[in-house]
């Protein structure tokens, strides 16, 4: 039996299996929420979230997963743990938010913003080179991202380059780590778990 | 008082964009009698792309560097914020559950009983060296100097991981920055967050974010923020829309208080977007 909520979208599928996976794997009691509100109140991204932390959490307890994953909330989210601190019910929301990425990112759900693309240009450096090499990863993200097209964004970020490594803040080579082969191992296998 | 030996773990930042921080970490380390032996081969902690992607593997790279320093009978201190709370979560994590530690294990292919403790510098030279030594230590008292101290999220938060301070109202900073003869101002934004990793990603939201921790900063009449994270200091330095505040790691003001050199302040400072050398030479102090 597929069990339909009413919404102001319309009829919309619950999908209890999916509250359930995100409960376990965040090891959250997301039950107890009562929209208290305290998580958005406090929530440095929130202004910018298609629903904030609070109705995100009531969307997940009723297991609308097309609209919770299809959100841009858990990308936007900064990971800052505000709302988590100040949970009375110690509902773990940045846990939440981690398993939300991790689940879209199975899915091959990859939201509206370039997020995604940042933390894979990121990893990938440190699966390289065992360190973020920081010069790199500016490099890439700015030319995968688009954002060498965005001009005033482009012409800021050149300036503020230019003015970093005339300081001396931008290390040309790679960083290096002996243990490279074991890095990546630790990429191969945990990747195939988690 | 006996002498007090770590294990120090870096992180990416302090090799490049916050070189500074590093060299200015050493110096007041020796000036405190803090000896810091860099964790041989360290890798990057995964920071916060590891822990919102893929949970093994951000409890894998920092348990790595945990031990190596296990391996090598050191306790571990941390300089960035990012990098100290996902050691304190690997810890954390692993300690309470035996199953998940012996997969990770697996994992870095050594063994990890998840003792080594974790320290961030700011707690070393603050709490264990202590503010009576460091007072007794300035030679160049920072006299007259209005200072926000910053600490941002991942000192204070989670509160059961890092038991860092308090979460809303930490004083740590600010008091060893009494301690070094500034003036620490109250203001509202010393837990707010910097924007963090969105830094390439959205930085539009980091620059409000900083933007309005500035803000709240020069309201209460500070001349400076002051960081204890290279991340922090890369989003308030080169973020700001349209203020122009000098922002300075900790590190630096407590070495240039207990008398670094101008051979070496002088390479620390100039590497900074928003220099804070106009205020410290008005102040007498370069």
């Amino acid at each position: 039996m597929t069990v339909q909520l009413v919404t102001e979208k319309g009829k919309e599928k619950c999908d209890p299996a999916f509250t359930k996976e995100v409960m376990e794997r965040s090891h959250s009691h997301l039950e107890r929420c009562y929209q208290c509100i305290a998580c958005s109140s406090g929530c440095p991204g929130a202004y910018q979230m298609d629903y904030p932390p609070h109705q995100l959490l009531r969307m997940v307890q009723l297991g609308l997963k097309d609209r919770v994953l299809d959100s841009n909330t858990f990308w936007i989210c900064l990971s800052c743990e505000t709302c988590a601190t100040r949970c009375p019910n110690e509902i773990e929301i940045v846990l939440v938010m981690d398993v939300l990425r991790e689940i879209a990112l199975k899915e091959g759900r990859k939201g509206t913003t370039k997020l995604p693309l940042f933390h894979a240009t990121f990893l990938n450096m440190v699966k390289m080179f065992g360190k973020v090499y920081e010069l790199g990863l500016i490099l890439v993200y700015t030319i995968f991202s688009g954002n060498i097209l965005r001009l005033k964004g482009l012409m800021r970020d050149a300036v503020l380059g230019v003015k970093m490594f005339m300081r001396g803040k931008l290390a040309i080579l790679p960083p290096k780590v002996k243990g490279k082969a074991q890095i990546k191992r630790i990429f191969q296998l945990s990747s195939k778990t988690g | 008082m006996a002498k007090i030996k770590y294990g120090y773990y870096p992180g990416c930042s302090l090799e490049s964009t916050a070189k500074e921080y590093d060299l200015s970490m050493h110096v007041t380390a020796k000036k405190l009698d803090v000896e810091l032996v860099e964790l041989h081969d360290w890798n990057c902690c995964g920071a916060s792309s590891g822990h919102c992607t893929n949970y093994e593997l951000s409890l894998a790279l920092p348990a790595r560097n945990l031990a190596i320093a296990e391996k090598a009978g050191l306790n571990v201190a941390v300089a960035c914020a990012a990098c100290y709370l996902r050691f304190k979560q690997t810890n954390h994590d692993l300690k309470k559950n035996d199953v998940l530690r012996q997969k990770i294990e697996e994992l870095i292919e050594m063994p990890y009983k998840g003792d080594v403790e974790v320290k961030h510098l700011l707690e070393v030279f603050a709490r264990e060296v202590g503010l009576e030594e460091v007072k007794k230590r300035v030679k160049k008292p920072l006299k007259g100097l209005k200072l926000a101290a910053y600490y941002g999220c991942y000192l204070v938060r989670p509160p059961d991981v890092t038991q860092f301070d308090n979460p809303e109202q930490p004083m740590l900073m600010d008091n060893l920055l009494a301690a070094l003869g500034a003036e620490p101002v109250e203001y509202t934004h010393k837990v707010e967050c910097c924007g963090g990793s969105l830094l390439l990603g959205r930085v539009d939201i980091v620059q409000k974010l900083v933007d309005d921790i500035c803000q709240a900063a020069l309201d209460a009449g500070a001349q400076a923020i002051v960081t204890a994270c290279p991340l922090c200091m890369a989003n308030l330095d080169t973020r700001q829309p349209k203020t122009k505040v000098p922002i300075i790691h900790f590190s630096e003001l407590t070495g240039l208080a207990l008398g670094a050199e101008p051979k070496q302040y002088n390479v620390w400072l100039k590497k900074h977007i928003n220099s804070p050398v106009p205020i410290l030479k008005a102040k007498g102090l370069i």
